[in-house]
């Protein structure tokens, strides 16, 4: 397994409930190659969250296996960044548990994060002073900040308007190719996932599984507008409804 | 029929800049802040008069306020009156930083170790519903009439609360903001320095607060009762006034206590806020 960044193996994971156990993954078996970029679309409650969780170390799979190179960055599907620190300590506090020693430095490396998430001026901010995408920058810088070999994404932008988003996604995918990052992105959004992607991976729902790999080799950079992508995303949209047809549940 | 849609400039709209009501400081803000405190003293004041005048006690039972102020500051110039509060308030540091220490260490152990939540988690919130009153016999035959056993019942007047508004604290701490920091590297001790302590202090700070308000009462309590030898202190000077049924000093003495009660009161109440509006909660 050792070649992958991440190789993840008949993982499923059911959560204990009062009559019968939800079933959140079923089999799920999926593989990134070291600085890859894979996308995973899926509908709400197909276990997209929970995949990220297991991966990172929050929560135990109840079978199957899993093995990720390296260290792991987590941003949560919620920005959740501590409310008693202002936006460039909660980078700087993930710069200190990563090893950085010297508080100059660190506050130095917080404030080019928060720029590159175009926050320059809001440093000083305490979280309830900032709006939810903006928030949800912050929690990218800190993501970035742990400096880790494997980014897990949750949603990341959900709540960023979309103009912001070109910029964020223009600025995430030149950090990524800068670095030998391995990403893997969750949304809801299929155009988001192609514009990202060098995969997309479409996930049922309940129990979530992936159903159906995309392979997109539009060249990049991309843009969200070109209509080789729109046609990409309407493929996988279709599936995604497919997935979403209500069959019984 | 298509008509022109009308677009209006931004300029004609929005005013230049926007006024933000602007938040009254200085002699304004206190002044807004102190005046219906001084009202309602004023009122105070004025009942108590009245009731005076009614003739419902004789004066040297309940003396009106003039007396009792004058008497006041009659004791605000005498220097033994300081000494006394020195050594109440003296005793009241010592004993309530005890406590905090005792305090807070029980309710890390509590919050962290499940069997000792098990084993003690009722028995401490039994201890702070417990008056500290009634441990006074017991802390007399143990330590005598010193000031040991005073200390002792305002240590554990305060300390049940102290660990009670930590575990509290850590209880309430959302375990979205621990996994967080989990995932950025925190492990051990550093998830409690750097996540569920400073999640936890709203309600460590509201375990301070009660602590302080049982440490004082206790304090009162074990001064009236428990006569240290040549030790004026207030609570001591409390129980001499009503010896000598001079209720002008009793009354004096009271205003005072009250007072130092307040004051440290108003202390907490605005760390609480500042607390509370650094973290958007007020
Ligand atoms: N801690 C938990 N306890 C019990 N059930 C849970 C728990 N976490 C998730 N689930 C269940 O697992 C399923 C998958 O949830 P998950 O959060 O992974 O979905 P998701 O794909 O991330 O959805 P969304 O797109 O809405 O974020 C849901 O049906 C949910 O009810
Ligand atoms: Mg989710």
């Amino acid at each position: 397994m050792s070649s992958r960044a991440v190789a993840v193996e008949r993982l499923s994971k059911a959560f204990p409930h009062t009559d019968r156990n939800l079933v959140a993954l079923q089999d799920v078996t999926l593989d990134l190659q070291p600085g890859e970029f894979v996308c995973i679309v899926g509908a709400s409650g197909s276990g997209k969250s929970t995949l990220l969780n297991v991966l990172a170390g929050l929560e135990t799979a109840s079978s199957g296996r899993f093995e990720v190179q390296g260290r792991v960055a987590l941003m949560f599907q919620e920005a959740a960044l501590f409310p008693w620190l202002t936006a460039s300590q909660n980078v700087e506090l993930a710069l200190e548990l990563r090893g950085v020693k010297k508080s100059s430095e660190r506050r130095r490396q917080a404030h080019d994060l928060l720029e590159r998430v175009h926050l320059r001026g809001f440093e000083r901010r305490r979280p309830h002073e900032l709006s939810g995408g903006m928030k949800q920058r912050v929690a990218l810088a800190r993501a970035l900040a742990q400096d880790a070999d494997v980014l897990l994404m949750d949603e990341p932008f959900g709540s960023v308007d979309a103009i912001t988003r070109d910029l964020l996604h223009e600025e995430l995918v030149r950090l990524w190719r800068a670095s030998s990052l391995t990403i893997l992105f969750v949304t809801h959004n299929a155009r988001e996932a192609v514009r990202l992607g060098d995969r997309v991976l479409v996930f049922t729902s309940r129990p979530g599984r992936v159903a159906q790999e995309f392979k997109i080799d539009l060249p990049r950079p991309r843009s969200l507008d070109s209509p080789e992508l729109a046609v990409v995303a309407g493929r996988i949209t279709e599936r995604l409804k497919q997935e979403m047809r209500p069959d019984g549940h | 029929m298509a008509t022109e849609p009308v677009v209006q400039e931004a300029e004609d709209v929005v005013p230049e800049t926007v006024e933000v009501p602007e938040r009254p400081h200085g002699a304004r803000r206190v002044w807004s802040w102190l005046w219906p405190k001084l009202a309602a003293l004023a009122l105070f004041i004025a009942a108590w008069q009245l009731v005076v005048w009614s003739g419902w006690r004789p004066d040297y039972a309940l003396p009106g306020p003039l007396p009792v102020f004058q008497r006041l500051s009659e004791d605000l110039g005498r220097p033994d009156f300081y000494v006394g509060v020195a050594i109440t308030l003296r005793r009241a540091l010592v004993g309530y930083a005890i406590a905090i220490a005792i305090g807070s260490v029980i309710g890390l152990l509590v919050a962290r170790v499940p069997i000792v939540r098990k084993a003690v988690g009722h028995a401490i919130l039994g201890l702070q519903s417990m008056p500290s009153i009634a441990w006074f016999p017991l802390a007399i035959l143990l330590f005598q009439a010193t000031e040991g056993a005073i200390l002792v019942v305002v240590i554990l007047g305060a300390a049940p609360a102290v660990a009670t508004g930590l575990l509290a604290g850590v209880d309430q701490v959302q375990p979205l903001l621990v996994r967080v920091g989990r995932v950025i590297g925190a492990r051990g001790l550093q998830l409690y320095r750097y996540v569920i302590l400073p999640a936890a202090l709203p309600g460590y700070v509201g375990g301070l607060k009660q602590g302080w308000a049982f440490a004082w009462r206790s304090l009162m309590a074990g001064e009236i009762i428990n006569i240290v030898s040549h030790q004026p202190s207030l609570g001591q000077q409390l129980q001499f006034a009503r010896d000598f049924a001079d209720a002008q000093q009793l009354l004096a003495l009271m205003i005072v206590i009250f007072f130092i009660g307040v004051v440290v009161d108003l202390g907490f109440g605005f760390a609480d806020r500042a607390i509370r509006r650094r973290r958007g909660l007020a």
